[in-house]
């Protein structure tokens, strides 16, 4: 199947990223912003997720209400998600229907109101998802590990922002967050599905291109300094349930041992999906679902990286066998880690890792709104080549490779193990 | 759009082999990969109320062994090109399914053929696989979400077979044997009323060829007819439950009343009516009224679970402990509006306009395609079932809408289920 692609950068700053699929009457249209946790200060952490919260609440031209009304009337899907480097908001439309998205996220790039009245409904909202966010123990023991992960760098904060700061921010503090991060040249558009190229590019010219570029955005720079020890934390709760987080630091996805690290995870704990839509694949043969949920150390386990700007975490999570401690898993995950230090891997266990990558690419080539994500999302971090090249710098790597970042990145005095230990009624009568 | 861009009786292929099996195809060569899903009669209905997750358990166990496979070379035949295959029990059916490169096809048909026919139920995994489960339960009990739903299926269908998830619980998981199992197997997994979808870059006659291969002499003679369920009254008065967890910053509210069946000549009518009052937009009028203008909650919905017994018609929100009255009080207005004024012309054009518009992308992948098919198959629909549908939109009007919201919504019958602190 043919598939037009183009890139191209309008005077404005706004990068365009267009990719004609015509195996279904859809369009998927994609804003990515550079804004998220990462650009954020304490006092201000959750800003970039309030904003984009209050992106749905309006501009003169569509009103809060209208507008949700006006997409789903047409039959389109809708949403936004702000995580660690970005915010983005995507629209799947009918083909013919897509103008309607275009034409609104052009006018939310500027005009949102963030009315008062607003702000302070949605902060309540977005209490409210904080308070949803902390009835699970894995929120618990996550944000005490990242926290503890980044001492410097705002990777330390979740998304969501710490409850205190959701109580204090005011609405010049979201605006001006909004006003300073939101235009044309802060944002990647990509647009995947349906259309004819040429004409995508005129009607993009002519509701973007007046937009005028901002200053461009101040950013921090915390780069987080090496960690000089192995950091260990327990968080409390209800249950019944123990769970460990193991997190190691991680290069950005630029790095070039971005690559035989992706090797090392799927070799590790699986093959991880770069799908948002399309799912992924089941890791029971990997080296430490064997090591700790078939050796019944624990009954559960998953790991993976994310591809960000700066160095984030390789996390893996254990919910330990209720007849086990995470003492003992933790010291059979040590034996794979050295395993993979002190052993080369073999070249067939790097083929199938590509392989395993080949089949989620297919899968998650299915979904329009998947092909618009891929191409905005890598923007975000590297550029769309990078993805493009991704199976054959996999392909590439060998096992020396493997080897090499086991020893460096799988470092015992650079991680953080985080346990979550329930404490029942039982448990607090001792 | 041009209603014969959806999957219809010119190119859905239907076989029925001579054992029972129905085979659906639909052909998609935009992509190099084959989704495989279906489903046989062999559900948690069939679960004895003392081994409440049998079936369940039953369906999890097949991946653990076959006479020519065991466990780890199962899963290091899938994983290693990227294949994944699953089983799994629902009320009704035990279901299956699974994708894979095309090439690799025929190690998903291998998989189907040897985990139906025949699984080992090995001992060591059948004690992993029950830990694993009960561990699952002990997370269950912890969330609010669940055991909002929980207690809300319990007071709903208070003797109704629908009162059980099909999870069991802490004390039938505990008392499940291999002889169980082995038993729950041979008598209710058969080719009788199976059904396969194949959707992707497959020839139909290929497809039906492979099925009839690997399936096609199969029989069980002990096989039982396919379950049914009976209707079952509303309940009597407002009934309303808290189920206690502590430490919880989020209490979770589930309430609601008996909806509309499947195939009942006003499922359409309800669904429309309950896009209105709670998913429509940003979660329809209830998220309007809860989320939007009074900032309760994050989520705050309503859902129609209308199958082949009689469905849940609610609504289900998060809130702060603090706020559940308020929150109940605004959703029982919204309830009692909804009966009283019905919905406007506007609202019901949307809402129409919105079903047909997003059928082209439900319909986009072969996930989506193979969920199309299973349903047709399931409620005998006809395989042009999707492109009459916009026609069988069109024909819903405010007064059928107006009579499903007083046929089946009774406020002062309501079951009020929290759980939280």
């Amino acid at each position: 199947m043919t598939q037009k692609f183009t890139k191209t950068t309008l005077a404005n700053g706004l990068t365009l990223l267009l990719k004609e699929i015509h195996s279904a009457p859809l369009i998927s249209s994609w804003i990515w912003y550079r804004v998220g946790s990462r650009n954020e200060v304490p006092g201000k952490t959750g800003i970039s997720h309030w904003v984009e919260h209050m992106q749905f609440k309006g501009t003169p031209k569509f009103p809060a209400n209208v507008l949700d009304k006006a997409i789903s009337r047409e039959g389109g899907v809708w949403n936004a998600f702000t995580y660690l480097d970005f915010t983005t908001y995507y629209e799947t439309m009918p083909a013919d229907k897509i103008d309607l998205a275009l034409q609104l996220e052009s006018d939310r790039m500027q005009n949102s109101i963030f009315d008062p009245e607003e702000v302070a409904s949605e902060r309540t909202v977005v209490i409210s998802e904080r308070e949803g966010n902390e009835n699970s123990p894995m929120f618990k023991l996550s944000e005490a590990t990242q926290a503890a992960a980044f001492r410097i760098h705002p990777y330390h904060h979740k998304v969501i922002g710490d409850m205190a700061d959701l109580k204090s921010m005011t609405r010049d503090d979201l605006y001006e967050h909004y006003k300073a991060y939101y235009a044309p040249n802060n944002a990647v558009m990509a647009i995947a599905g349906d259309f004819d190229t040429e004409k995508m590019l005129k009607r993009i010219e002519k509701l973007f291109g007046g937009i005028p570029a901002a200053p461009a955005p101040r950013q921090l720079s915390r780069p987080e300094t090496e960690a000089s020890g192995e950091m260990s934390l327990t968080v409390e709760g209800t249950g019944d349930t123990t769970y460990v987080q193991v997190c190691y630091h991680f290069p950005a996805a630029t790095d070039p041992d971005f690559f035989p690290l992706s090797v090392l995870d799927s070799l590790l704990a699986g093959a991880s999906s770069l799908n948002m839509f399309g799912g992924g694949i089941s890791n029971k043969t990997s080296r430490l679902y064997k090591a700790l949920v078939e050796s019944e150390l624990t009954v559960g386990m998953s790991g993976g990286a994310q591809a960000t700007i700066d160095p984030y975490l390789y996390s893996i999570v254990m919910v330990i066998h209720p007849e086990k401690t995470p003492a003992e898993a933790l010291a059979a995950l040590d034996v794979e880690i050295a395993r993979v230090q002190d052993e080369k891997v073999s070249t067939e266990e790097v083929a199938r890792a590509v392989k395993q990558a080949k089949a989620l690419f297919a899968y998650g080539s299915e979904s329009i709104t998947n092909q618009g994500f891929w191409m905005g999302y890598t923007e975000m971090f590297a550029d769309y080549a990078w993805f493009e090249n991704y199976l054959d710098n996999l392909a590439a790597v060998t096992p020396e490779d493997v080897q090499r970042v086991a020893k460096k990145y799988f470092k015992k005095k650079a991680r953080v193990v985080g346990t979550y230990l329930p404490i029942n009624e039982e448990n607090i009568n001792e | 759009m041009n209603n014969k861009a959806y999957p219809g009786a010119d190119d859905i292929t239907r076989v029925k082999l001579k054992n029972g099996i129905t085979v659906l195809c639909r052909s998609n060569f935009n992509s190099p990969s084959v989704v495989l899903r279906g489903n046989l009669p062999a559900g948690s209905l069939f679960d004895s109320e003392e081994k409440l997750g049998l079936a369940d358990f039953t369906a999890s166990m097949l991946m653990r062994g076959t006479e020519k496979n065991d466990f780890q070379s199962i899963y290091d035949g899938l994983e290693s090109v990227g294949a994944s295959f699953n089983f799994s029990a629902n009320t009704f059916t035990s279901g299956f399914g699974g994708r894979a490169l095309t090439e690799d096809l025929s190690l998903l048909m291998e998989m189907l053929s040897e985990g139906l026919r025949r699984p080992t139920f090995p001992t060591e995994h059948l004690e992993r696989l029950r830990a694993q489960h009960l561990t699952g339960l002990a997370m269950r009990d912890q969330d609010t979400r669940d055991m909002a739903e929980l207690i809300f299926d319990e007071m709903l269908y208070h003797d109704h077979p629908y009162r059980h998830t099909g999870d069991g619980t802490t004390e039938t998981i505990g008392a499940i044997t291999r002889d169980d199992l082995v038993a729950f197997h041979q008598k209710h997994y058969g080719p009788r009323d199976m059904v396969i979808a194949l959707v992707g870059a497959i020839e139909a006659d290929d497809a039906v060829k492979q099925v009839e291969e690997i399936l096609g002499d199969w029989q069980n003679p002990e096989q039982p007819p396919k379950p049914t369920v009976d209707d079952m009254p509303p309940l009597e008065e407002r009934t309303r439950r808290h189920h206690p967890i502590a430490g919880k910053s989020q209490t979770d509210l589930m309430m609601g009343f008996l909806g509309p069946k499947r195939l009942d000549d006003d499922y359409m009518a309800a669904s429309l009516g309950n896009s209105i009052l709670g998913r429509f937009g940003l979660m329809g009028r209830i998220g309007d009224s809860v989320r939007e203008k009074s900032g309760l909650a994050y989520y705050a919905y309503s859902s129609l679970s209308a199958g082949r017994g009689p469905g849940a018609w609610y609504v289900s929100a998060g809130v702060n402990p603090a706020n559940v009255e308020k929150a109940i009080d605004l959703i029982i207005k919204e309830l009692e509006n909804f009966i009283k004024e019905g919905v406007s012309e506007e609202e019901l054009e949307d809402n129409k306009s919105n079903y047909i518009g997003s059928l082209p992308l439900s319909l986009e992948s072969n996930g989506g395609v193979s969920g199309a098919l299973l349903n047709i198959e399931r409620y005998d629909l006809d395989l042009d079932y999707y492109r009459q549908y916009p026609d069988l939109i069109h024909a819903v009007t405010r007064e059928d809408i107006l009579a499903v919201a007083q046929k089946y919504i009774e406020i002062e019958r309501l079951a009020i289920a929290t759980a939280g602190a």
